[in-house]
């Protein structure tokens, strides 16, 4: 796959050309090293943010694995009307949380945000992401150090790479 | 008929003709007769989804679809044209350097009047869309014309449909032979076939509303032009009634014409005649 | 200019509920201008929430949150009338910060 340019280049040719440069960008990146980041940190996670894949963004961001949990109400549209602009929420019955992270698995990048939720703030987040393609929206919920997850996959026919 | 097929096969004859068996009494193909036309159009679409209400036409794909239509009341929730609507009642506001402003231009000020627009004026023998009306205002007063198919005309006409909201459209049609004519000349222009895919205004927005084409949901055209200006998802910004018109052609591969063109004019005369009776509901957001 | 934020935050007696749009471009880094050139990333990083000098909600966003970015969540605490501040830092260091209150 080449990247394509040009003025009849279609949409979906500058998306691909454009993850080709997404995937030459990270060639350059130190995989593995990035530090995994305590809960209560207050930093941005730019590492986690520079991740291509989920699992290597969810390594870097909390550094450990997450279970399923049917504690977490994921809700995001069957169809997207526009990959640009997907609206996503999340609530959750679970206690203690400390963040919930939203990661969209074939994204050039999956970690699309992360939340930090401090004592007495409530765990319910919407929010409007963009999806490049027809893949899972990953939620994180980190509760009482550990981290759970839920999925659902949300199909896109009006990729939303940019814009 | 229900497939597909049919429906991107199915002549403009085969609509004109259940539009007439639709109204109920038979009109001379011959004979101008708007009010009629207009009753037969919303009773098309009135049968064509007999469990959506009136008013509920002017939300677009949205009216069609109950995923499409949960993804819109999100995003309501802090609609996306918010800060065109903000940039549009600072400019509306803002005097001209001759120290007057858009609200000397119009009736009532200029609030609560997007549904009387477009008119015919039967001095000039045209039709007047807000568009149009508010480019001249600010020539009469020294100001350079907005570009029509730009963010300054949607934002200051999302401002003045704002506040019009819930206003039926109100569209007459003046005892003048040339009112009827541009009538007339739009609704030709909305059921002629043109450019590379043979599509029509009609094929689409008529035929199919509520089909998919490609991964688009087709709005129908009762009630397309209340909801305008309206925020796109698919331009990531605003966009007006001239930009629709013209993405429109291009979509289809036909050649768009020039904004505010005399036919873009006569088709946004026939479209919200048409619609008369339905609420203003712009700025409207579109997937 | 116009503040970039728009915040409503609507008490529920101990719960505040807060929305915010934000006017930002959230550009990619992925998509190409009419040149075919890229039209680099731009984007808010950091979105902050706080009440009475504390954090009570912090957003770390990539690129691939929406263009004019949306959020909604609640928290416990504060009551009508009280004030909220929200500020934001985008990739190129600009940044912006206002107050709202509570209705």
């Amino acid at each position: 796959m080449n990247a394509t340019t040009g003025p009849l280049a279609t949409r979906r040719l500058i998306l691909q050309g454009a993850v080709t440069v997404a995937l030459i960008g990270l060639g350059n990146l130190p995989f593995g090293i990035a530090p995994a980041r305590a809960a209560a940190n207050d930093k941005y996670p730019e590492d986690a943010f520079k991740q291509k894949s989920q699992a290597d963004a969810i390594k870097a961001l909390y550094g450990k694995t997450a279970e399923p949990s049917d504690k977490i109400k994921l809700d995001a549209p069957e169809i997207a009307e526009n990959g640009a602009v997907v609206p996503i929420s999340v609530t959750t019955t679970l206690e203690k949380v400390t963040s919930i992270s939203f990661l969209v698995a074939e994204n050039p990048n999956a970690l699309a945000a992360s939340y930090r939720i401090p004592d007495g703030t409530i765990p319910t987040i919407a929010n409007r992401l963009k999806m490049a393609k027809t893949t899972n929206v990953l939620v994180l919920v980190e509760a009482d150090g550990k981290l759970f997850s839920a999925a659902k996959e949300v199909k896109v026919t009006v990729g939303g790479c940019g814009g | 008929m229900k497939p597909r097929l049919a429906i991107l096969l199915g002549s403009v004859a085969a609509v004109l003709t259940a539009l007439v068996a639709a109204s109920p009494r038979v009109v001379a193909a011959d004979k101008v007769d708007p009010a009629a036309d207009a009753k037969a159009f919303q009773n098309f679409f009135f049968q064509k989804f007999p469990k959506l209400k009136p008013e509920e036409f002017v939300n677009g794909p949205y009216s069609m679809d109950e995923g499409l239509k949960r993804q819109w009341q999100e995003k309501e929730e802090f609609p996306p044209y918010e800060f065109a609507l903000d940039a549009g009642k600072e400019m509306f506001a803002t005097p001209f350097k001759n120290g007057k402003t858009y609200a000397d231009c119009f009736a009532n000020g200029g609030i609560g009047i997007r549904q009387n627009y477009p008119y015919f004026d039967t001095r000039e023998g045209k039709v007047i869309t807000l568009e149009l009306a508010v480019n001249r205002c600010r020539e009469a007063n020294g100001e350079a014309p907005y570009s029509y198919v730009k963010d300054e005309m949607a934002s200051l006409t999302a401002y003045m449909a704002f506040t019009s909201r819930g206003k039926p459209f109100d569209i007459k049609i003046p005892d003048d032979p040339r009112a009827l004519e541009a009538f007339e000349n739009g609704k030709r222009y909305f059921y002629t076939r043109r450019g590379q895919m043979n599509f029509s205004c009609a094929s689409c927005h008529v035929q199919s509303p509520g089909e998919r084409i490609r991964a688009e949901i087709l709005a129908p055209a009762l009630g397309i032009l209340n909801a305008m200006p309206i925020y796109r998802s698919e331009w990531s910004g605003m966009g007006t009634t001239s930009r629709r018109f013209v993405t429109c052609n291009s979509q289809t591969r036909a050649v768009p014409l020039e904004p505010q063109s005399d036919e873009y004019r006569d088709v946004e005369y026939f479209l919200s005649y048409v619609s008369n009776g339905l609420p203003i509901s712009g700025p409207g957001a579109r997937p | 200019m116009a503040s970039t934020i728009r915040v409503r935050a609507t008490s529920n007696g101990d719960i505040t509920e807060v929305q915010a749009l934000i006017q930002h471009p959230m550009d990619s880094g992925f998509i190409k201008d009419a040149k075919g050139e890229l039209i680099p990333a731009h984007f808010i990083q950091e979105l902050k929430f706080e009440y009475n000098g504390k954090d009570v909600f912090v957003a770390d966003w990539g690129p691939a949150v929406s263009k004019d970015p949306y959020v909604k969540f609640s928290f416990k605490g504060a009551k009508k009338g009280d004030e909220i501040k929200i500020s934001w830092v985008d990739n190129k260091g600009a940044s912006d910060t206002t107050t709202a209150k509570i209705s």
